[in-house]
């Protein structure tokens, strides 16, 4: 310490003592807004980028449910009703609306305007409801990507033809259902209904939130109680020798392994191993347990160690074992803390992506997953696959999963806070 | 499915008798001659007809489907000459057409033989071991009701196992540390019989494309992780260059220069950049800091690639924030105050008392912090898998794309796997590579900061 003892210290505080001091102010203060900036940033762009994958254009159409189309017979089969070609009853009515002949040499352009699988809602509609053969009624259609992105304002208009991914023919048949009112902007629906499509306009979010539901599932089941066991031996049975000691620097040192040498541990062992079926969220579940379980019996023993001694001294004072102590008096009262931490350890599990990559839960599955051992997806990896693709639609899509992601993360960590507000006692 | 319900009513059954009996024992309801609380002569009797059944039946099952796909495979023909992934695949479809779902594809009479042999197995074995678990079940509650008596510890005998239990599950902890490194070690070995060991340390060619499959067209791939190690060190230099100096200053402002009300909104606000899942990051880093990036450059007539090393640094670099300023700002706080007020009083000012007396103080903490988040750095993975190259380069330029040791890892294993290609195995030694490092610094870290901790408790 007698590097202070110098001239410099020992003269009054000179102006440039003062400069140092204000400069060294700055620079922290300067850090902070740095990182707040940054976090600012990243929020604003991802929201800007993803808040309008909420709403989707859509086409409204007079279809005609010819019957000479669907079913000339007349026999309702439901095979015929099945394959019936129901694309052509979209494209008559767009031709129809725009006055278009359906031998126009760029006609496939317009049919493109409307979303390749449009005509599984027209069967739908047919399927359940056969009556509707041979009337006319007004159905809204999902727009293909590119005219919702267009419409959007996300394809600039400016650019010669052969770089844009509409045609001028197309502007101009989108120009013509705008002024006469066929073009809607609705909310988003199949966002939020749907899984993974190869067309944009029709995947969403559902398989994967399904998928990564199931995979916490498991993970809590296995890795809850088994970290609070482990926490409680280790804090509260476990005599200071080796062992424990062991025992500690193991989790304390499992806390710091990267992620993805967790997914390692899972191809390895549950895969390939013991046979557990690929891409499964029972596999997902049980990597991102054995990867919370270090958090868990770390926080588990911080709010056993919160707990006064007092409490178990009391206990057994009046006759109870250790056992029973630790079981009626001292668990119920670190409870709101345990719950605290498990619930933060697994927001952080919801939104680790390395190591299902590992354990192939990242595959195309426009299915959703019905049980554990289905094939399935996981929010944050089917983010990742998004991120793949190029196309516009496709951007706001990862977005809009990502604020669909954050979300559920803000959700928790208000939970977890408001626990910790609400029932966790000050000793 | 039946088994475990017969074992569970068995030992159901089991804790209401042994609830009962002490109740009968006693007389006049005279409870305190009792030696436990009647319920834990319940337990007693519960665990003791659940445990040994459970453990049974699950020894039994692990044992046996090595033994029927043993006997099963056996009726099949040439097995011998048939590869091991295949077999797998042979070994399926027997099951598939015992379960009577695809009997339409297949109608080969060996297959049809040896699935018909399959069914009959696993029916015997279902039984048998119905049968087994049961009366092991029924037996040991026959036997253990027997033992109790007024003077029997029950509490005590039920207490020790529970202990054992507890012991298991941290125990559970340790075996996933073996599992990592046993995995990890089997997985390499069998990729060092191919690769050569020093190959793999010391080579400066990393080009691991081989063919997978026979027809496929590929070079013969290298093996030298020389230069994926430089790509991860080159970005994890760069991103310390970003959170180190922010980081640090942060926890410098909030611990002695933030108000407290100011500080406890700054804190958890810093925090949040460590919540953000880190594909979040790389999917910014990837569309909005990398054409940045490379835009800047361009408009200063530098040329950036898109993926380079800075962009994937820079935004790790900001992941990693909150972990230096969050550790280091408790470990500045721990320095006692009488440290400081003694600086103060010799007339320091605030900068000079935290750089010379504080910084000083705390910096084997601040090491230790640092340490932590190197290795976190290294060991990332989502961010450099979106915005960093895929190219192993032998680079220090900041400009160009490199690869990491993660991405590497990611690439080599997601599509197609073989287990006797190097190609696979490769990412499973990347992987050992990786998990000796963090671990090292972990452990490093881990010990300075404990030390740390005891000089100031």
């Amino acid at each position: 310490m007698s590097s202070i003892i110098n001239n410099d210290i020992l003269s009054p505080i000179s102006s440039k003592r003062t400069r140092k001091e204000k400069l060294f102010k700055i620079c922290g203060l300067s850090a902070i807004i740095f990182a707040l900036s940054m976090l600012i940033i990243l929020f604003i762009t991802i929201f800007s980028k993803g808040y309008s994958a909420f709403y989707q254009t859509r086409i409204k159409l007079n279809i005609n449910f010819n019957e000479e189309l669907i079913d000339p017979t007349g026999a309702r089969e439901i095979t015929t009703l099945n394959t019936a070609d129901y694309s052509k009853l979209i494209s008559q009515s767009l031709f129809k609306f725009l006055n278009i002949d359906k031998n126009h040499p760029k006609s496939s352009e317009i049919k493109s305007l409307i979303s390749y699988n449009s005509f599984l809602t027209l069967r739908d509609r047919v399927l359940n409801d056969p009556l509707i053969i041979g009337k006319t009624v007004k159905i809204n259609l999902i727009a293909s990507d590119d005219v919702d992105q267009m419409i959007k304002g996300n394809i600039s208009l400016n650019i010669s033809e052969e770089n844009r991914k509409i045609s001028d023919f197309q502007i101009e048949a989108i120009n013509k259902l705008k002024s006469d009112g066929a073009i809607l902007t609705v909310f988003n629906k199949t966002l939020f209904t749907k899984s993974d499509s190869r067309e944009p306009e029709v995947s969403g979010v559902l398989g994967a939130i399904i998928g990564s539901f199931y995979c916490l599932f498991v993970a809590v089941c296995i890795s809850v109680p088994i970290g609070v066991f482990a926490a409680i031996f280790l804090q509260e049975f476990a005599k200071k020798n080796k062992i424990t000691d062991f025992i500690e620097i193991n989790i304390n040192n499992l806390a710091a392994v990267p992620s993805i040498v967790f997914g390692l541990l899972g191809l390895s062992v549950f895969i390939n191993f013991f046979h557990l079926p690929r891409s499964s969220p029972i596999v997902g579940g049980l990597v991102l347990a054995l990867m919370s379980l270090p958090t868990i019996v770390i926080v588990t023993r911080a709010s056993l160690l919160a707990v006064p001694d007092t409490i178990r001294d009391g206990a057994i004072a009046l006759g109870a074992s250790k056992m029973q102590a630790i079981f009626n008096q001292v668990l119920p009262l670190a409870t709101p803390g345990i719950c605290t931490g498990v619930i933060i350890a697994l927001a952080r599990a919801l939104g680790e992506t390395a190591p299902l990559l590992m354990i192939g839960m990242i595959a195309f599955i426009p299915d959703t997953p019905i049980a554990i051992t289905d094939p399935a997806t996981a929010l944050p990896a089917q983010i990742f696959m998004w991120a793949d693709h190029p196309e516009r639609a496709f951007v706001e899509r990862t977005s809009a999963a990502i604020l669909i992601l954050l979300s559920f993360l803000i959700v928790m960590n208000a939970t977890a806070i408001y626990i910790r507000h609400k029932f966790e006692k000050k000793w | 499915m039946y088994v475990f319900l017969a074992i569970l009513l068995c030992a159901f059954y089991g804790f209401y008798i042994g609830k009962k009996k002490p109740l009968k024992l006693v007389q006049n309801k005279d409870l305190s001659k009792l030696n436990s609380n009647p319920k834990y002569y319940g337990y007693y009797i519960f665990l003791w007809c659940l445990i040994p059944a459970l453990i049974t039946f699950f020894t039994l099952n692990f044992f046996s489907n090595f033994l029927i796909k043993q006997i099963v495979l056996d009726l099949v023909p040439e097995i011998e000459t048939i590869s091991k992934t295949n077999i797998e695949f042979i070994y399926d479809q027997i099951k598939i057409m015992a379960s009577g779902n695809a009997d339409a594809f297949n109608t080969d009479e060996n297959l049809m033989l040896a699935s018909d042999k399959y069914k009959e197995l696993i029916f015997i074995y279902d039984a048998s071991v119905f049968l087994i678990c049961t009366c092991l079940s029924a037996i040991l509650l026959i036997f253990f009701q027997k033992k109790i008596s007024l003077e029997f510890p029950a509490r005590k005998k039920v207490e020790k196992f529970i202990k054992f239990f507890l012991l298991i599950c941290s125990i559970v902890a340790v075996l996933t540390t073996v599992g990592i490194v046993l995995s990890l070690f089997f997985e390499s070995l069998r990729f060092f019989k191919q690769i050569s060991f020093l190959d793999f340390i010391f080579g400066f060619h990393w080009s691991p494309q081989i063919a997978i499959r026979e027809d496929q067209v590929g070079s013969s791939g290298a093996f030298g992780s020389i230069p994926v190690l430089t790509g991860t060190f080159l970005i994890t230099f760069i991103a310390m260059i970003v959170a180190v100096p922010v980081g640090l200053f942060s926890a410098i402002y909030l611990s002695d220069y933030a108000h407290k009300k100011v500080r406890s909104t700054l804190k958890p606000l810093i925090e949040i950049l460590a919540g953000i899942p880190t594909v979040v990051y790389g999917f910014f880093a990837a569309l909005t800091v990398g054409p940045f990036i490379r835009m800047t450059g361009e408009s200063i007539g530098l040329n950036i690639v898109t993926e380079s090393a800075l962009c994937a640094g820079l935004v790790m670099g900001i992941m990693i924030i909150p972990f230096i300023s969050s550790l280091s700002d408790d470990i500045i706080l721990a320095v006692p105050q009488r440290i400081k007020d003694g600086s103060y009083a010799l007339g320091a000012t605030k900068s000079e008392t935290m750089k010379k007396v504080i910084l000083p103080a705390a910096l084997p903490g601040i090491v230790g912090s640092i340490l932590l988040a190197v290795s976190r750095a290294i060991g990332e993975t989502m961010i450099v898998v979106m915005a960093a190259g895929m190219s192993a380069r032998l680079t220090a330029n900041p400009f160009e794309a490199v690869t990491t040791v993660t991405v590497q890892i990611v690439t080599l294993l997601v599509g197609d796997q073989e287990f006797d290609n190097p190609k696979t195995l490769a990412a499973f030694a990347l992987g050992l590579e990786l998990f000796i490092l963090t671990l090292f610094l972990n452990l490093m870290a881990l010990k300075i900061v404990q030390k740390y901790r005891e000089k100031y408790e």
